[in-house]
């Protein structure tokens, strides 16, 4: 699969259809695998890797190349191409600009998860059908993909691309997923309990802002927490007001458009489950107007942006879940 | 829900009228000598749908008890629609405080119209007395902003 990737970036460049790649670059471990622009072959041959943990969602960093000269080739897995697709619909990504090579996910590792297994000194990682085989400085370790899976994974959506031009590996099915069932737990507990989880997750908040900075939905130019005098720009929150704010805003304004990608919680340094907040908001509004999946298509109304003239009343909170 | 014995308590309760027609239900029951408390304090939007998610999270940082939006019934915006995005948006926005644990009486949006002095009045009335049950906000409040 990388072997392919990387053919297939390399030809594009030589014969000058594209100027640049995104891609992953390798770290200084293993799993510390960031997102890159590769210009030169010799660059993709020395850094390029796609493998388990080559997780993080590319698709953002289009808003900034595609305004740049010439074009883009970009690889983006299924859950990306959400993502893609919904910053096409709002005018962010500049498609003519864009290669979009679609390629076959079977899931990420969650480093955390392949920590927390006992594992130590890793020096590197093979994926061998659904069987990790992981290299360390103790000894060669096997354990099944599943277990270290990282949970959006897990609950993945979808194995379908919905924009690409071309494929490299097999495109799948959208999938039925019980990803709203950690939102049901919580909707099902009484309000004094999630006030103190909710209390306790978030009270963790550092405010680094990558939740935001990572998100694809968040494009703005200028955000509102980037204002000072808005209160809530402190680095780490005076109150726990504070946070609270900070995270029922964050995931208000991307609320419709969300794609459930699960990049705010991968990022998060502290481990707060925010997909939670916004599998929330997709949870309501799959519920009250309608089945919608953000990114799914280029022609749709987000479910903010839209309305019908007998949509429920406000008070259907009161009525619903548990107080 | 913690229920709050202390009958002194005044809170303090935010609505967020539209211009168009609860401003004027709120003027019109003035003008027809109808009593509502005076912990409402009116703020005045162009339309219900101005109504920013942060508005009212800022009101309850900085003390208030409870918010209220009053806008046009549905079909009667002044702006065509403004009032159908509010609902929704609206909707969102109680559902989610309701998910982190912020009691749902402390919210509400009501549609007033310009004609109905009576029923701005009454919702008011019983609004307050709802919050006065709930008693002071204590999870989406800021100790900063506290009087000493």
């Amino acid at each position: 699969m990388q072997k392919a990737i990387i053919e297939k970036a390399k030809q594009m460049l030589a014969d000058g259809s594209v100027n640049r790649v995104i891609g992953w670059k390798k770290g200084e471990f293993a799993y510390d695998v960031t997102p890159a622009v590769f210009e030169t072959a010799e660059e993709i041959d020395r850094d390029f890797v796609y493998d388990v943990f080559t997780s993080s969602n590319v698709s953002k960093y289009l808003v900034k190349e595609t305004k740049k000269e010439g074009k883009v080739l970009v690889f983006l897995k299924p859950c990306d191409t959400y993502s893609f697709n919904q910053l096409v619909k709002e005018h962010r990504i500049n498609r003519d600009n864009v290669y979009v090579v679609g390629i076959e996910c079977w899931g990420k590792a969650d480093i955390e998860k392949i920590k927390a297994s006992g594992i130590s000194g890793i020096k590197s990682i093979t994926n061998n059908e659904g069987t990790l085989t992981i290299d360390t400085i103790y000894g060669t370790e096997t354990i099944p993909a599943y277990e270290v899976m990282a949970e959006r994974c897990l609950n993945c959506k979808s194995k379908k691309h919905v924009d690409y031009d071309e494929l490299i590996g097999e495109d799948g099915e959208v999938i039925e997923t019980e990803r709203f069932d950690m939102v049901a737990q919580l909707e099902a507990m009484t309000a004094e309990e999630r006030y103190n989880f909710w209390r306790e997750q978030l009270s963790k908040c550092i405010r680094c802002n990558a939740c935001r900075n990572v998100c694809p939905a968040c494009t703005c130019e200028k955000c509102v927490f980037d204002n000072d005098d808005s209160g809530i720009a402190n680095k780490a929150a005076a109150d726990s007001f504070e946070e609270k704010m900070f995270h029922i805003i964050r995931a208000f304004h991307v609320a419709g458009r969300c794609t459930d990608c699960g990049e705010c919680s991968r990022v998060c340094p502290q481990n707060i489950p925010l997909h939670l907040l916004n599998r929330k908001f997709i949870k309501d509004i799959n519920e009250l107007y309608g089945e919608y999946q953000a990114g799914a298509d280029t022609e749709s109304r987000a479910p903010l942006n839209d309305y019908t003239f007998d949509d429920c009343e406000a008070s259907v909170v009161h009525e619903r879940g548990v107080e | 829900m913690q229920v709050n014995d202390n009958k002194d308590f005044e809170p303090v309760i935010v609505a967020f009228c539209c211009n168009w027609c609860s401003y004027a239900g709120a003027d019109l029951s003035g003008t027809n000598r109808l009593n509502y408390p005076t912990n409402v304090k009116i703020i005045r939007v162009p339309c219900s749908c101005r109504v920013n998610p942060m508005f009212i999270l800022r009101a309850f940082q900085r003390g208030a008890d409870g918010v209220i939006i009053c806008g046009c019934h549905p079909g009667d915006c002044h702006y065509t629609s403004g009032n159908y995005f509010a609902r929704r948006r609206m909707t969102l926005l109680f559902s989610m405080l309701d998910f982190l644990g912020i009691e749902r009486d402390r919210t509400r949006v009501e549609w007033v119209s310009a004609a109905e002095g009576a029923k701005f009045a009454a919702t008011m009335n019983e609004f307050t007395e709802a919050v006065k049950k709930l008693g002071p906000n204590r999870r989406l409040e800021d100790l900063r902003c506290k009087k000493q």
